[in-house]
């Protein structure tokens, strides 16, 4: 069996059924604890629109409270976009996508795609020096979140190693029909490894923000807080 | 005119009215080993562990940006002081003992267990750093709420025996007393005689029924007794049948600031018991932020089912009769801001009160840059003033305050809590800061139309 073939078969099978498994019990080790019954006279009854407001809300800038740096908020933004343009806009995404799943959609120009990746390159690497530098950063920081930037880099690096390797000048930007086997099956694997890690790092917030976020936003609304 | 009693006497002058400060501190309660301290904590942690809670502890990404939310961060500048790292030994025995890969954890020891000297080493972080104010978590992008986390991890810090002196004396004062600052039911009556006598307004105390039953916090009693004088005037001039109750006045709650359930338990029992003796149909809660959230929010919770009566912080009540068109008011004189009480505004909902009641009073109110939800903790809430050792800390997260308030220019500064009052008399005086801290009520109560009339 060929590395690309591994890439390709065990370890892709491997790598989604504990990204998959892992995840759903990362989430029903938190929902399966009982929810508290609370007997307090709501002031408001639209709690879950509330919740859902608080999706969105803590999505947005916090203007009230100046002190809250935007440096580090619109660089959230950068890498965050960055890297939602790469997994879900770029054509071989969509393909591979669609390849497991059998669902695709439109992909944004290939140029996009390489300006979202040096959005998130950009942020990933200000993100980690940030961390590195800020007292408070460092001190809250641990093995969890160094090993997470780096399984986030991997595939954006080694994916980017995918296209140069397939630069023709005469046209420029264009995904590689024919990629170099063993590349492409380091970039799958790093992918994999991403996938793998998910449920058990800080990757899983991209679920877990849901649940929080709710549960903050309906206890609020409750109590005719603002969110 | 009635003798005060000496041993109990009023304190309108010390800067700041609490505790005395300990000879000797003890900031240990029990006799008991290390390995029964981290047990005992973990088994209270575990006994609040909801599906919220789990929610919480398995969502920060370590962002820090909660830190520049807090008071205390900002003015000292200690990441230790950042919010989330107050409940770090919680999230690490969370992870290491519940979470959902806790054997993984235990197994390659990724998390090392919690020890007693660690918990000893965050009291200061849980008590004298936190004020529960919550406005870290407004500001949590994963949408945590923090204050409700050092809320729970201090039920973990009592029953392990492990919380400030000052705070456990005074928390263990009120459950024996009724009051943690020694007003007992006994100097409450001789309190309310010698207003009644002293300024000629009716207090009624012990009606066997009333309409409206109010309560009081011993802060009031002990250091702003005219408090009480203009919540009875409010109460005549808008025709209320209303009573204070000696089963049931004292409205702070030293058994939640402190963590201990069974004192906070108790101690609102008092107040529904009472409330449901003389059949109260509405409790209004004195100028105090965290008695609205200790009832308004958590009583019924203790009572076990939804209570039989309203509750309504002062400023909503008085927000509700001033709508209702039973308070008649003069417009007030020059400029005023407002001081939102953290338990009130952001915790409590009842942000708009004040301002509608200030609007009643057609104030020239000048709001702080950041007021409202938003609003700056004054430093001493949570039990926070009470701590001798946290005065300098309180007093650094203090000059914020100092600044918003210069910043409005305005002429006078009120708010709704006499907790936030006694905070300002202190950093006023600390400060020498030419500025005095008033209340709402009794600036209502000065500008009731016939109070002038009531004052003669
Ligand atoms: S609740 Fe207030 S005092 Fe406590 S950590 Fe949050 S911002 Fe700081
Ligand atoms: S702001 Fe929220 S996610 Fe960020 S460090 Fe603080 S608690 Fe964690």
């Amino acid at each position: 069996m060929s590395l690309l073939e591994f890439a390709r078969g065990p370890a892709l099978t491997v790598s989604l059924l504990v990204f998959f498994i892992g995840t759903a019990w990362r989430l029903w080790a938190v929902l399966r604890r009982p929810r508290k019954t609370d007997h307090s006279a709501p002031r408001r009854s639209d709690t879950v629109t509330g919740g859902l407001r608080a999706i969105w809300q803590r999505m947005l800038p916090r203007s009230a409270y100046e002190r809250i740096g935007m440096t580090g908020t619109i660089n959230a933004y950068a890498y965050h976009i960055g890297i939602a343009v790469i997994v879900f806009a770029f054509a071989p995404h969509i393909g591979f996508i669609e390849r497991l799943t059998g669902l695709s959609w439109a992909a944004l120009p290939d140029g996009v795609t390489y300006v979202a990746t040096a959005f998130a390159i950009v942020g990933l690497v200000f993100a980690l020096a940030t961390r590195l530098t800020d007292d408070v950063q460092r001190l809250l920081s641990n093995f969890d979140d160094y090993f997470t930037w780096l399984v986030t880099m991997l595939p954006i690096v080694t994916g980017m190693a995918l296209i140069e390797q397939s630069y023709v000048p005469a046209t420029p930007m264009v995904a590689p029909a024919t990629p170099n086997p063993t590349l492409l099956a380091v970039h799958l694997l790093s992918l994999e490894l991403m996938l793998i890690w998910f449920p058990f790092g800080k990757l899983a917030h991209a679920a877990l923000v849901f649940v929080s976020r709710y549960r903050t936003g309906v206890e609020f609304t409750r109590k005719g807080a603002a969110l | 005119m009635s003798e005060l009693d000496t041993k109990h006497p009023l304190d309108f002058d010390a800067p700041r009215f609490s505790i005395k400060q300990p000879a000797v501190r003890s900031d240990e309660q029990g006799h008991l080993s290390d390995t029964e301290r981290v047990e005992r904590a973990m088994k209270a942690f575990a006994r609040d562990m909801n599906s919220t809670v789990a929610a919480y502890l398995e969502s920060c990404v370590h962002c820090g940006q909660c830190a520049q939310a807090c008071h205390f961060y900002v003015t000292s500048q200690d990441p230790r002081h950042t919010p989330i790292w107050k409940i770090e030994p919680f999230k690490q025995a969370w992870k290491r003992e519940a979470g959902p890969f806790a054997w993984l954890t235990r197994t390659f020891n990724l998390k090392p267990a919690v020890t007693a000297d660690q918990l000893r080493e965050w009291q200061e972080l849980l008590y004298d750093s936190c004020t529960m104010c919550g406005r870290c978590s407004m500001v949590c992008p994963m949408g945590i709420d923090i204050a409700a986390l050092v809320g729970l991890a201090r039920h973990a810090m009592f029953e392990a025996g492990l919380i400030p002196h000052e705070l456990w004396a005074v928390a263990e004062r009120a459950e024996r007393e009724g009051s943690p600052l020694g007003a007992t039911p006994a100097v409450l009556k001789e309190r309310v005689e010698w207003l009644e006598d002293e300024h000629e307004v009716e207090i009624p105390l012990d009606k066997p029924t009333a309409e409206v039953m109010v309560t009081l916090s011993s802060i009031e009693i002990m250091k702003y007794p005219v408090s009480i004088v203009a919540l009875a005037r409010v109460m005549k001039h808008a025709g209320y049948d209303w009573t204070l109750r000696s089963d049931g006045y004292e409205a702070t709650n030293f058994g939640l600031l402190s963590g201990n359930l069974e004192w906070q338990k108790d101690l609102s029992l008092r107040l529904i018991r009472a409330a449901v003796a003389c059949q109260a149909k509405l409790l209004v809660l004195p100028e105090c932020g965290h008695a609205y959230g200790a009832l308004r929010w958590q009583g019924a919770n203790m009572y076990g089912q939804p209570l039989p009566f309203e509750v309504l912080h002062i400023t909503e009540f008085l927000a509700r009769a001033m709508r209702e068109g039973k308070l008649q008011t003069q417009g007030m004189k020059g400029s005023v801001t407002y001081h939102d009480p953290c338990q009130v505004s952001r915790r409590g909902g009842a942000t708009q009160a004040a301002r509608e009641v200030l609007a009643g009073l057609r104030a020239d109110l000048r709001e702080m840059p950041q007021a409202g939800d938003a609003n700056w903790c004054c430093g001493g809430g949570g039990g926070v003033v009470t701590l001798h050792r946290a005065d300098e800390h309180r007093r650094r997260a203090f000059s914020i305050k100092v600044k918003q308030v210069e910043q409005t220019g305005a002429d006078q500064l009120v708010t709704s809590c006499s907790n936030c009052r006694l905070s300002f008399d202190d950093g006023q005086a600390h400060y020498h800061w030419d500025r005095k801290m008033g209340s709402l009520l009794e600036t209502v109560a000065e500008h009731l139309q016939d109070a002038s009339a009531a004052r003669g």
